[in-house]
């Protein structure tokens, strides 16, 4: 038997007495989770670059210094200076304002796609899991199919028979997102199964809806959080490379993806054309690593 | 055991299966009509009506389905649009391309990634594990296609030291004769070094850039199978025998996790087809990931659905290998 | 299996074999530290000494810190840990390796974990030789096969090639005993070698372990929590509890051992020869935590 030399923290907060009701329990398990997710510099720096991004897309009106598309044919190709502080394009834009305004593209397929893909892929992975043969079958055939894809070339077939627009490469983008989540789902759905408390709600007389969405989904919400946080860095870069391509937005849209491209033409004259919008993207996306990565510890620490 | 060969014979059939539908479902969708595709926008009702026959397309779906599938099965897969060759061809024209890229690019991304990994690991907590740790998130955050650019700014624009757009420099195209496609190899074998090296500078780049993601993967996944191994208790046998650090990681730890570097290979391999899409449109490089998405943006129907077609059934059979050597290799599920 | 006093085994210097003075190991955890081992200090000679006590009392980590395999965030303090004039204490890492195997083995408890799965079992006892002698590989083999024949296994050259999943229990065992006898070390720490393996392969393996340590005069400390089977197979016994030792005894003085904790584990062991009513369950006193044995 070892014997500890720190006495127990004798703190008599509400936080850190025994819970007696479940939002208790749950604030409390909050307050920890956070504890631990900021004793750790990395995760908190991927939290502080969402925010950021967050406030840019919100207030970026008032963070811009111009009209993003406006054009000013008497000032094209200057580079990084006190008035266009990331320089202007070839038709006088600047660049730092067309990066401000990005963001709130880029937030916008990002959300949408998450918003759909996940009540999506957790339904048909808890459904696959809980119910198991006919339906697991078919659905994981189906899930299979999608997967067996890379996930840029699928959105590019799809975008190219869609037509080349921002809505139609967040449809495809979530066409080919929501395989990962379902498998995810359905693995944690099966784990769980068989357990006895499963059984326990099941003789109780809940319906399998029930079961599914009360007992089931909490429990591959973690997993699901943190996969979903990764996979929005994917998602920003699959937009990127079909805005690259020319298939997100149009112009003058000031998509970054699609930025970078205009920008190439000019690459070994203007680099700022180039470099700018990619900082950003790649900025965006370490964030959103970063915090997945931070919330994975936190909620999913055996993995 | 033949039950289990059976079952995992018949998910593969299936999955392609599915693969083949979803292809001829996206074709069908498509905004482009197959019609005048090939006979123009000018011609009669008459050749019109007479082709739209010919080409089945007044048949019931199931019908257009069957013909699809029995026309692939002969090896027809169309006729390309942009360059009215047979689709197949024209991929085996510029596959290779492709392919050299793809192995350089892995031989890069393992020859660094699978030793940054297993120290990172061994060294856990040093400064070589924070390199590895972020070596691997700017793998999984920066866009390909702008380190890429990035890379053609320094490397060729400012530093001059690689070539730029193309596989060779421009006046040593078609110098040498295609042989295996490789230019490499074909400088090689026919000698002339001045294009091998051409070739070289101009291969350095986009491998690396396109081998700079996988190592990202490679290395995060030789980590984590190194940590799963050290933890375990042959390794601690290993030290009371008093092996050397280097004797315990390469001799004991690595054998245990080759298998699954081997399987996750097969995988990168497959990664490095989907990164070659954008990679290729910025080096100009003639390979099978600018043909695609040339064809794509086209509209052009044959070449892009067979593209698309080929790179499922590339990654669902890549996968099932990847499986198969997992059971076939490992000497527990032997005997 | 007799037990004869120590004094008899010690090398003619007078000197133990191994001396361990205070040793503390202390595990630097999230909430605070945590001291496996509270001040232990025992010697030994060419002789079989056991530490016997529960889980959690420190005694596989006594094994662990001798040979600094313990993890980096724990912390080994001592007087004095030295194996004839070697110091261990203060050994680097790389005096360390010259140590370990040559001069201190370890048996671990199960074959099934404690072997490399992909390398064939003969390989790994010759690698244990070629380590410390660097011979050819053919000598190492010829080694490795005599090591299996002195651990009784019959068909040595074919149980040479075989992995470990394809070996019982106590073949493994006894091919971890080869392994850690191929580089003739001068003493062994053997943490629970029975514990995993059936009852009626225990005593054969320990007879083969036996007969190898007293042919070689080579000192054993036996780890276990079974206070019967050190009863007849060791020389010496210590009993640990909470980090610290609480009783030293010669094993065929066992029965009677005067610390309430011996008395309460001896108690509670059923015996054939004995019938009882009720087993005794231990009751702990806490003043134990503090007791240290005289």
């Amino acid at each position: 038997m070892s014997v500890q030399s720190a006495p127990p923290a004798q703190n008599e907060s509400w936080l850190y007495r025994k819970a007696t009701s479940n939002w208790q329990a749950r604030l409390q398990s909050l307050y920890f989770g956070w504890l631990t997710f900021a004793t750790n510099p990395l995760a908190l720096t991927g939290l502080l670059i969402i925010l950021a991004l967050l406030f840019v897309a919100a207030f970026a009106p008032l963070i811009a210094t111009h009209d993003p598309i406006a054009q000013d044919l008497t000032r094209t190709l200057l580079p990084p200076g006190p008035e266009h502080w990331f320089g202007t394009d070839q038709v006088g834009r600047d660049v730092y304002s067309r990066v401000v305004y990005g963001s709130r593209i880029t937030l916008y397929v990002v959300f949408l796609v998450t918003v759909i893909v996940t009540p999506i892929g957790l339904a048909v992975g808890t459904i696959a899991g809980y119910f198991g043969g006919w339906a697991d079958t078919v659905l994981m055939r189906v899930t299979d199919i999608f997967l067996a894809f890379p996930s840029l070339i699928l959105a590019l077939a799809f975008v190219a028979v869609l037509g080349p627009s921002l809505e139609n490469a967040i449809i495809a983008m979530t066409l080919t997102a929501w395989p990962a989540i379902a498998r995810l789902a359905r693995a944690e759905t099966m784990t769980i199964r068989n357990s006895d408390y499963i059984a326990a709600v099941e003789l109780q007389g809940a319906s399998r809806l029930r079961v599914i969405i009360r007992h089931v989904v909490p429990m591959c919400m973690s997993s699901v959080i943190v996969r979903a946080t990764l996979n929005m860095a994917a998602i920003i870069l699959t937009a990127a490379g079909l805005g690259f391509l020319g298939l997100g937005a149009q112009q003058p849209s000031p998509e970054w993806g699609a930025m970078t491209s205009s920008g190439r033409t000019y690459l070994l004259n203007a680099w700022w054309l180039v470099t700018m919008p990619g900082l950003a993207i790649a900025t965006v996306g370490l964030g959103f690593n970063l915090l997945g990565d931070g919330l994975r510890d936190v909620l999913d620490p055996r993995s | 055991m033949a039950v289990k060969i059976a079952r995992g014979a018949l998910t593969y059939a299936l999955t392609l299966l599915g693969l083949l539908l979803m292809t001829f479902v996206l074709g069908r969708v498509m905004p482009v009509d197959p019609v005048s595709a090939v006979v123009g926008w000018e011609a009669d009702r008459e050749t019109y009506e007479r082709l739209y026959r010919e080409m089945g397309l007044d048949q019931p779906i199931f019908v257009q389905f069957w013909r699809y599938l029995t026309s692939l099965a002969s090896g027809n897969f169309g006729t390309a649009l942009r360059t009215s060759r047979p689709v197949l061809q024209d991929i085996a024209n510029v596959f290779p391309a492709t392919l050299e890229l793809a192995t350089v690019s892995l031989i890069f991304g393992a020859g660094v990634g699978v030793p940054l990994g297993m120290y990172a690991a061994a060294r856990r907590g040093s400064m070589l594990d924070t390199i590895a740790r972020f070596v691997t998130l700017a793998g999984y955050s920066i866009p390909n296609f702008w380190l890429a650019l990035m890379g053609l700014l320094v490397f060729y624009g400012w530093l001059g030291w690689a070539g730029g757009s193309g596989r060779v420099a421009i006046y040593f195209e078609g110098i040498v004769p295609a042989r295996t496609g490789f230019i490499l190899l074909d400088a090689a074998l026919a000698g002339d070094w001045e294009v091998f090296r051409s070739g070289l500078q101009h291969l350095m780049l986009p491998a690396a850039v396109l081998g700079y993601a996988s190592m990202a993967y490679i290395t995060r996944m030789t980590r984590s199978f190194m940590l799963a191994q050290l933890s375990q208790e042959y390794i601690i046998t290993a030290r009371v025998k008093g092996l050397s650090e280097t004797e315990i990681i390469w001799r004991h730890a690595f054998p245990n996790i080759l298998v699954q570097l081997v399987t996750i290979l097969a995988l990168v391999y497959g990664g490095a087809v989907e990164g070659s899409v954008l990679v290729e449109t910025v080096f100009a490089w003639p390979g099978f990931g600018q043909y695609l998405t040339n064809s794509l943006l086209m509209g052009d129907l044959n070449a892009s659905m067979t593209c698309v077609l080929l790179i499922g059934f590339v990654f669902v059979t890549l996968n099932l290998i990847s499986d198969l050597l997992y059971r076939v290799v490992d000497p527990r599920t032997r005997s | 299996m007799s037990s004869t006093p120590a004094a008899d085994f010690l090398p003619q210097t007078g000197q133990a074999l191994l001396r361990v003075q205070d040793l503390r190991v202390a595990f630097g955890a999230q909430r605070g530290i945590v001291q496996a081992v509270r001040g232990v200090t025992f010697d030994v000679g060419r002789e079989k000494v056991a530490i016997v006590g529960e889980s959690g009392s420190g005694k596989s980590t006594v094994g662990r810190a001798i040979l600094k395999l313990l993890p980096n965030y724990a912390r080994i303090e001592a007087e004095n840990i030295r194996l004839g004039d070697v110091d261990l204490l203060n050994a680097d890492e790389k005096a360390m390796r010259q140590i370990r195997g040559r001069q201190i083995s370890m048996i671990m408890q199960d074959p099934k974990y404690s072997l490399n799965p992909v390398v064939s079992v003969g390989r790994q006892i010759a690698e244990a030789y070629r380590v410390h002698h660097p011979v050819s590989a053919r000598l190492a083999r010829q080694r490795a096969l005599e090591m299996l024949d002195a651990v009784r296994i019959r068909n040595a050259k074919a149980v040479y090639d075989l992995y470990p999943h394809q070996i019982s229990g106590g073949m493994g065992q006894r091919i971890m005993i080869a392994m850690m006898l191929a580089p003739k070390p001068r003493l062994i720490i053997a943490d629970e070698p029975t514990s995993a393996l059936d009852v009626t392969v225990r005593l054969q393996v320990l007879a083969i372990l036996d007969d190898l340590v007293k042919e070689q005069g080579i000192g054993l400390i036996f780890v276990t929590h079974d206070l019967n089977l050190v009863r007849s197979f060791c020389d010496r016994v210590l009993i640990m509890y909470a980090g610290r030792i609480v009783e030293e005894i010669a094993a065929r003085d066992l029965d009677a051992a005067r610390h309430p904790y011996t008395r309460g584990l001896l108690s509670s062991l059923p015996r054939i020869d004995q019938p009882r009513e009720r087993l005794t369950v231990l009751q702990r006193d806490p003043t134990w935590l503090d007791a240290v044995a005289p």
